[in-house]
């Protein structure tokens, strides 16, 4: 049985915000049925007792003072967008839920 | 169309369950994870920078003084606290939300476990607390073209990001149940009591309106007599106390109309209209979002020092619950009385004009008679009065001096509402105090006897009873600024009869 | 000796000696990168205008009095993950291309303050994900020695610059093995520092919980010296380490061996490794052993699922670390024709935007992430990752240091394994485990393997801030072997 069907490949990439190919879909559901059945292997250690590691060293308590820094100059913020209007991000109209 | 039940027939039949979840704005200088400032209503995307604009490589850093203050809400709501916890990612796509995750917490909430008791209608409910977390809030934004200016119809959006990245702390409770037909009241004691713990740890400025408090309403129904939960709703962005109310009543009618009909209640956001009262249905619960929550590598945990959270909870402020206990005993008013002040968002306001020098029951008499109808009629919360606790106690002085009587009084207070200064200003400008000059009033009583000689005769003759209608005249006389009883003894006096 | 053949110590001596300008340095190695980069492909951005002017700025400081370090004036390649101001930056990516970050990363505004000059921004495979620099959306780098073959990757841009004397430092970053692996096949100095030395900040995302920036150089001290100059704590990235940096100059100037305790990992040895390369490596053991080292072999057990677990974790990351490229506030945008919704836009503007080997690891996070498969995937890897680190932790209680080859292989021919992800990912077999447990690890040449003539690599690991000891190792092994080629390993590679 393989790891993954091409459905849940295509749930994977509406999930992620990817508009991917049927072509696309059929290669990635190959490789990743590969990928997931090598990667499986993790589940052969035994680790029920072992705690997991989020981050690679053990930091807590990192925090930053509640000051003001200087913000980007508004034209700086704006530079990268694809497209402006009064000083706002533009963007497509959005779908969703009315707030 | 939707239909409805009455309420009291709903209620006859189901009982309900609900669940807040409280979203607040917490009133740092800084955003929560970079420098950027919090001010409202800043020019659009003049509080941004590189971390909350999520440009490629930016790194967040937690801010201290948001954590310590979720801890101290989690404390004041008698939770725990967490001794090792952790942010995680919210992933979802979503173009007001720059990284498209939200930093939030999961299953490892900051505070955990805790309660608020409320009393509403002399009934005492505990509400309890699953969590307090702390997340980040999103940009703002503004849809264009459509007919309505709403998100369905648009054209396109334009988005502002100074919102995005203000500490947000959520708040969630337990199921509620035992409301049975305070179920709204219980609801919008709740949201106003934690608006008040909020305004009294100084964590949140909680302005509904500009939305640094809001909430969602979750409610399902069971019919009496059943101990299983239906299925539930949550109605989003509910904005206002009076909404919060509203919500739940209108909810509570519209799921019981469905059940009662042999129909399901479909597991669904919800959406409030303000203008309306009404919600509308969102988005449905079956495409359930996978939010793939995990661990922020970028952040660290946090682990609270216990000495230290043990120095937050003995440096929590009176709580306002426990304070009204306190005044209530103080000023010996009655349940209701205290629970009146209460609503009308009076208690502040009797306190300090209390601590200017009034007298409580003269402080209370004002503020919840004639400044209430005053706030009443204009549509303005008591707060929001052009006339301050200082004013109150002015004139609560100058009544107690015989200066002013009650009548003059209120024309005191219709000139300091009307803008046109202290109480002492308008006392001056409009001419209002009593007329203690006996000179001048003896002379307008011998001119209201001249004129009244049949009235004087009939109190000449025994009939005591129609002075009335002598003082009336020199009170008219004297445009209501004359003592009216020290007028009556004075025309006993001077018509040779005793009062 | 010509300028783009001296070390970076050397130049900078003699920049602040006066015997020569930034400026001439610089234009130097623009020259050598004019005159090479037809073959070698190493840069995706070069603006020699705007180099020079650095490099004027940094003699004017320095005219003016200025105390600079010992790297002021000396010219670099930047890898295109971290941002610049004055360069553009694309992490080799579409959805990037043109883009002009707003700001300095925390490495780049310190390799500014010390008077480093950028000869450009150099490519890498897309988002740092590859081996081979082949996922780059402009083109593959070639290998100086071969020019068939791949200069490894990620960070194969910055390898191969310094391999081709186009510069004399370059800056990488490395995930999974992206600077030591590149370093190995092109026979020169790489280094991951350990995490949390460096700042991430500005650094272009991949793996949060694994990318580090380190340096690449000729030489171990250059090396040294530049990790120096670019590290320390940083207060805009929250995982950095608030202690002092630990004295890895000083351990490059000083190559000793006598009496340490080296382990050699059991694990890294057998099926998939080329003859060549365990030739040179059971050499160096040797080599060290004379120097008088103390060999030990010690077994890491959890190495073995090390590499299945990195493929959990760092897609998992990645995927939520590459969902901010979505066409609202920068870079590419596509479909938006006035109709499609902004969710539209953003799944075209992806799908157009990124590589397939990108494609790839975000559908692969996103479903080790997902509700019903987080626990066997990522949280289990998770606790791959804890034993790890306890393999490790038992390891440094016997030995010093732990060696093993960087990479199982010589650099492959360009296009063998881009379409066998699996092939690619053995790549960095040997390099994975100290990137989850957060160590520090440094690659060194060893000599080239028999059957291809192409440079081998020895991975030195320390524990973690134990950075000290890769470079007391590595200059130790540096200078056995220069003294027995009778020169740095380069000199060997074919002209260009
Ligand atoms: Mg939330
Ligand atoms: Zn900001």
């Amino acid at each position: 049985m393989s790891a993954i069907t091409r459905d849940e490949v295509a749930h994977l990439a509406r999930l992620s915000r990817m508009a991917l190919t049927d072509e696309e879909l059929d290669h990635f559901a190959t490789q990743l049925d590969v990928i997931i059945g090598a990667v499986a292997k993790v589940s052969e250690v035994a680790a029920q007792d072992v705690p997991p590691s989020s981050h690679a060293l053990p930091l807590t308590n990192v925090f930053r003072p509640d000051e003001v820094r200087q913000s980007l100059p508004p034209q700086q913020a704006l530079s990268g967008a694809p497209a402006v209007e009064d000083d706002r991000f533009r963007v497509p109209r959005i779908l969703g839920e009315e707030m | 169309m939707t239909t409805i039940m009455a309420y009291d027939e709903a209620l006859d039949r189901f009982e309900p369950v609900l669940g807040l979840e409280t979203h607040v704005e917490l009133g740092t200088a800084s955003k929560m994870f970079c420098g950027c400032k919090t001010t409202f209503g800043a020019p659009p995307n003049t509080q941004v920078c590189p971390t909350c604009l999520a440009l490629p490589g930016a790194l967040p850093v937690a801010n201290e003084k948001a954590i310590e203050s979720t801890i101290r809400i989690g404390l004041a709501l008698n939770c725990s606290i967490a001794e090792w916890c952790r942010f995680a990612r919210k992933n979802y796509f979503y173009p007001d939300m720059p990284k498209n995750y939200q930093i939030s917490q999961y299953d490892e909430p900051l505070c955990y476990d805790g309660y608020l008791d409320l009393e509403v209608e002399g009934q005492t409910f505990r509400i309890g607390i699953e969590r307090v977390h702390l997340e980040e809030d999103t940009g703002k934004s503004t849809h264009v073209g459509g007919a309505t200016g709403r998100i369905h119809g648009a054209d396109y959006s334009i988005v502002d990001y100074n919102r995005a990245g203000i500490p947000l702390v959520e708040i969630v409770t337990k199921p509620i149940t035992g409301t049975d037909r305070l179920a709204p009241q219980v609801a919008r004691a709740y949201v106003t009591e934690l608006r008040e713990i909020m305004r009294s740890l100084g964590v949140s400025d909680v302005r509904m309106e500009e939305g640094s408090l809001r909430c969602d309403v979750n409610v399902s129904l069971m019919p009496r007599g059943s101990s299983e939960w239906g299925t539930r709703t949550e109605t989003k962005n509910v904005n206002s106390l009076r909404s919060v109310e509203r919500a739940v009543r209108g909810e509570i009618e519209r799921q019981a109309a469905i059940l009662a009909d042999g129909g399901k209640v479909v597991q669904e956001t919800r959406h409030f209209h303000e203008d309306t009262g009404t919600t509308t249905s969102g988005r449905s619960k079956e495409e359930a979002q996978d939010y793939r929550y995990f661990p922020d590598p970028d952040l660290v945990p946090i682990a609270p020092d216990p000495a230290w959270v043990a120095k937050l909870k003995a440096e929590l402020p009176e709580l306002p619950s426990v304070r009204r206990k306190r005044l209530q005993a103080e000023w010996g008013v009655s349940d209701h009385d205290m629970e009146s002040m209460h609503n009308a968002g009076a208690i502040e306001l009797v306190e300090a004009t209390i601590a200017a020098g009034a007298p409580a029951a003269d402080a209370r008499k004002w503020w919840m008679g004639e400044l209430a109808r005053r706030a009443n009629e204009s549509g303005v919360a008591l707060a929001n009065l052009p006339v301050t606790p200082a004013d109150v106690a002015r004139v609560t002085e100058l009544v107690a001096s015989g200066a002013l009587n009650d009548k003059l009084a209120r024309q005191v207070f219709e000139g300091v509402l009307a803008g046109e200064g202290t109480p002492d200003e308008v006392v001056a400008a409009r001419g209002l105090e009593i007329v203690s000059d006996e000179g001048e009033l003896l002379a307008i009583i011998d001119q209201v006897i001249a004129d009244n000689a049949d009235a004087a005769e009939k109190v000449r003759g025994g009939k005591v009873a129609a002075v009335g209608a002598l003082v009336g005249g020199v009170m008219k006389a004297s445009r209501g600024k004359a003592d009216a009883a020290r007028a009556r003894e004075l025309i006993l006096e001077k018509l040779g009869v005793s009062g | 000796m010509s300028l783009i053949h001296k070390t970076a110590a050397e130049l900078g001596a003699m920049i602040a000696a006066g015997e020569v300008s930034a400026e001439e340095v610089a234009a130097a190695h623009l020259d050598r990168i004019e005159e090479t980069e037809p073959k070698i492909r190493a840069f995706l951005h070069v603006d020699r205008e705007v180099t020079l002017a650095q490099a004027r700025a940094v003699d004017a400081r320095l005219r003016s009095g200025e105390k600079l370090g010992p790297l002021a004036g000396v010219p670099l390649a930047h890898k295109d993950i971290f941002v610049t101001k004055d360069m553009p930056t694309t992490a080799a990516s579409k959805i990037l291309e043109g883009w002009r970050p707003p700001y300095d990363a925390t490495v780049t505004a310190r390799l500014r303050e010390a008077g480093l000059v950028f000869l450009g921004k150099t490519n890498l495979d897309e988002f740092a994900m590859g081996s081979s620099t082949e996922n780059s959306a402009f083109g593959p780098t070639r290998n100086p020695w071969d020019l068939s073959r791949v200069p490894g990757g990620s960070s194969g841009g910055s390898s191969a610059a310094v391999a081709a004397y186009q510069a004399p430092l370059s800056t990488g970053t490395d995930t999974g093995g992206s600077i030591r692996q590149p370093a190995a096949v092109t026979g020169i100095v790489g280094m991951k520092p350990t995490y949390g030395g460096s700042s991430r900040y500005g650094l272009i995302a991949f793996a949060s919980s694994l990318d580090t920036p380190g340096p690449f150089a000729r030489t171990v001290l250059d090396a040294a010296l530049l990790q120096e100059a670019f590290s320390g704590h940083d207060p805009l990235d929250s995982t950095s380490i608030d202690r002092p940096v630990p004295k890895v100059v000083e351990a490059a100037r000083n190559p000793d061996v006598a009496g340490m305790r080296i382990g050699v990992v059991k694990e890294f040895d057998g099926e998939g490794y080329q003859p060549g390369v365990l030739n040179r490596f059971r050499e160096a053991v040797k080599m060290l052993e004379a120097l008088g080292a103390e060999i030990v072999e010690v077994s890491c057990p959890s190495f073995t699922v090390a590499l299945p677990a990195y493929y959990l974790i760092a897609p998992s990351e990645c995927s939520s670390n590459l969902a901010r490229f979505d066409a609202m506030r920068y870079g590419l945008r596509v479909g938006d024709d006035g109709t499609r919704s902004a969710e539209e836009v953003m799944a075209l503007t992806r799908a157009a935007g990124f590589g397939p080997e990108v494609k790839r690891r975000i559908m692969l996070g996103t479903y080790a992430l997902s509700s019903g498969y987080y626990d066997a995937y990522y949280g289990q890897a998770q606790k791959v990752r804890t034993l790890i680190a306890r393999d490790f932790e038992a390891a440094y209680q016997k030995v010093d240091v732990l060696i093993s080859p960087t990479t199982p292989t010589t650099a492959f021919p360009i296009g063998e394994r881009a379409d066998d992800p699996m092939a690619m990912y053995l790549a960095d077999l040997c390099t994975i485990p100290s990137n989850l447990a957060g160590n520090a690890a440094i690659s060194v040449p060893c000599g080239l393997a028999d059957e291809d003539n192409l440079p081998v690599g020895l991975q030195i690991m320390a524990p973690v801030l134990g950075d000290d000891r890769c470079y007391k190792v590595g200059a130790a092994l540096e200078k056995a072997f220069e003294a027995r080629w009778g020169g740095p390993l380069l000199k060997e590679a074919p002209a260009l």
